[in-house]
């Protein structure tokens, strides 16, 4: 059944980085899903990581022999949504 | 700089809840939606609600959402939709993406006493092989697609999870025209009350516990034309040489949802993790205030559970808001979190509520131990 779970498999799909991708970055130390966001971009795309963060947090879970709350979540900064430069430079601020 | 008393982000259930008591009680309220519709979720339940007759039971979800915005329009709250929190900054300064006519966007920063988060909740994914293939999306997508906006996301539908949304979602495409070909489920039984499960099973719906989904497969137009299962063993992995190939041009995936906490990371309110409310939460004691003072939470962004209780937890939070503004008297908002948190406890038993009961009580008590003991060593 391994096939069914091969390692090329996509889990990020704003950034497009696979599973192997992951477990690379979890090889070089990524302990938590901050950790591979930072190395393999994993959760940065379009959608912040609203889709994989999840099945990044299984991964980690897996490989790691770690509990979920362990692997933690990832953290936010504005802006949390796509938001264009022209719209942001336009901004009111006082 | 805008400003305002309470600024609302989500107007699903919650959200319009909590809008609703700010602005009966004086406040000016801003409440602010990415959506075109307020309303949330509210708008595609087209069943009728269980429960006490005190939480509307026999009432179809979008009359709900009718009279709870009849009643923000009474209470005069100020509404932006297609209108996005991007950012929260020191200074109780909040940055907003706000639609305006003719899709146009503008930037806008507001400046708002009280904050309350009501965010909601967004759909879990499974990893299956070919999972991002077009035709494979979220049940609660599905359901947006036939209820909201009528149009079908196939025609052959294959459901992964039979707890309530998978049931329903499943009824309610073969009520649009769609044809359910088979439900899937990992555990030995189906999830979801009895009575939604009875709906699917005389309709005639295959019905496979103990399987999973193990691969969608596209045809040459790249979207899904075949799907295959295969039974689990007690682990949840796919036994091999089970597989059954199946034609359908749809999966649907009902497979829970998790918290969405972008914007309580914003605020940096102190979080938890907790498996049966879907994962990170923010804490929050009975005001429903976070570990940031006023910063406010309700609804599936505290844990996920239902249209009820996510109404009553807004209403809440925006009593406690005004009651921080000096709106009302302590008193009196302390009389009427007694009562509301008596039917939120009427809505957390039986054998689906008892648990949700158990986790919110933790919830509270780590804020107690957490939170307020960390405040007073300071």
């Amino acid at each position: 059944m391994a096939e069914y779970f091969s390692d090329d498999m996509i889990v990020c799909r704003c950034e497009e980085v696979t599973v192997a991708e992951i477990k690379e970055a979890i090889r070089q130390g990524a302990k938590d899903v901050v950790g591979v966001k930072r190395r393999v971009r994993a959760g940065m795309g379009l959608c912040q990581g609203r889709t994989c963060e999840k099945m990044v947090q299984q991964i980690l879970a897996q490989e790691l022999g770690a509990k979920p709350w362990e692997v933690g979540t990832s953290s936010a900064r504005p802006p949390i949504r796509p938001i264009s430069f022209g719209d942001l430079a336009n901004g009111v601020v006082e | 700089m805008l400003e305002r008393d309470v600024l609302v982000v989500g107007a699903g259930p919650a959200g319009l809840a909590a809008s609703i008591e700010a602005a009966k009680a004086g406040a000016d309220v801003l409440l602010v939606d990415l959506n075109m519709k307020p309303g949330g979720q509210l708008f595609k339940q087209i069943h009728k609600f269980f429960g006490s007759s005190a939480h509307r039971s026999g009432t179809r979800g979008f009359d709900i959402g009718k009279m709870l915005l009849d009643e923000a329009e009474k209470a005069g709250v100020e509404i932006w939709l297609q209108s996005t929190v991007i950012g929260a900054f020191p200074g109780n300064l909040i940055a907003i993406e706000k639609g305006i006519d003719g899709g146009e966007k503008e930037v806008i920063t507001l400046k708002s006493k009280k904050v309350i988060i009501a965010t909601g909740a967004s759909e879990n994914v499974v990893r299956f092989k070919g999972w991002t293939t077009p035709g494979v999306m979220g049940a609660g997508a599905a359901q947006t697609m036939i209820n909201v906006n009528h149009v079908k996301p196939g025609n052959k539908i294959v459901m992964v999870g039979s707890g309530n949304v998978g049931l329903i979602v499943s009824y309610q495409l073969m009520q649009a025209g769609c044809d359910v070909v088979a439900l899937i489920e990992a555990a030995p039984k189906i999830g979801g009350y009895a009575v939604h499960a009875a709906k699917i099973r005389r309709a005639g719906v295959p019905i496979y516990t103990k399987h999973t989904v193990v691969e969608a497969i596209p045809g040459e137009d790249g979207t899904v034309c075949k799907v295959v299962i295969a039974e689990v063993d007690d682990k949840f992995q796919p036994i091999p040489g089970t597989e059954k190939e199946i034609e359908a041009d749809t999966v649907t995936i009902g497979a829970g949802l998790k918290p969405a906490t972008d914007m309580v990371k914003l605020e940096k309110c102190r979080l938890t993790f907790n498996g049966p409310f879907g994962g990170f939460i923010p804490l929050h004691n009975d005001k429903m205030e976070t570990s940031k003072k006023g910063v406010y939470v309700a609804g599936d962004a505290t844990g996920v559970e239902e249209a009820n209780t996510a109404l009553e937890e807004g209403r809440i939070a925006g009593i406690s808001a005004v009651e921080s503004l000096g709106l009302i008297e302590p008193k009196e908002a302390e009389k009427m979190r007694i009562e509301i948190w008596k039917r939120l406890e009427a809505l957390r038993m039986g054998p689906f509520g008892e648990r949700r009961q158990i986790e919110k009580n933790n919830i509270l008590a780590e804020y107690e131990e957490k939170v307020v003991a960390a405040v007073e060593m300071d």
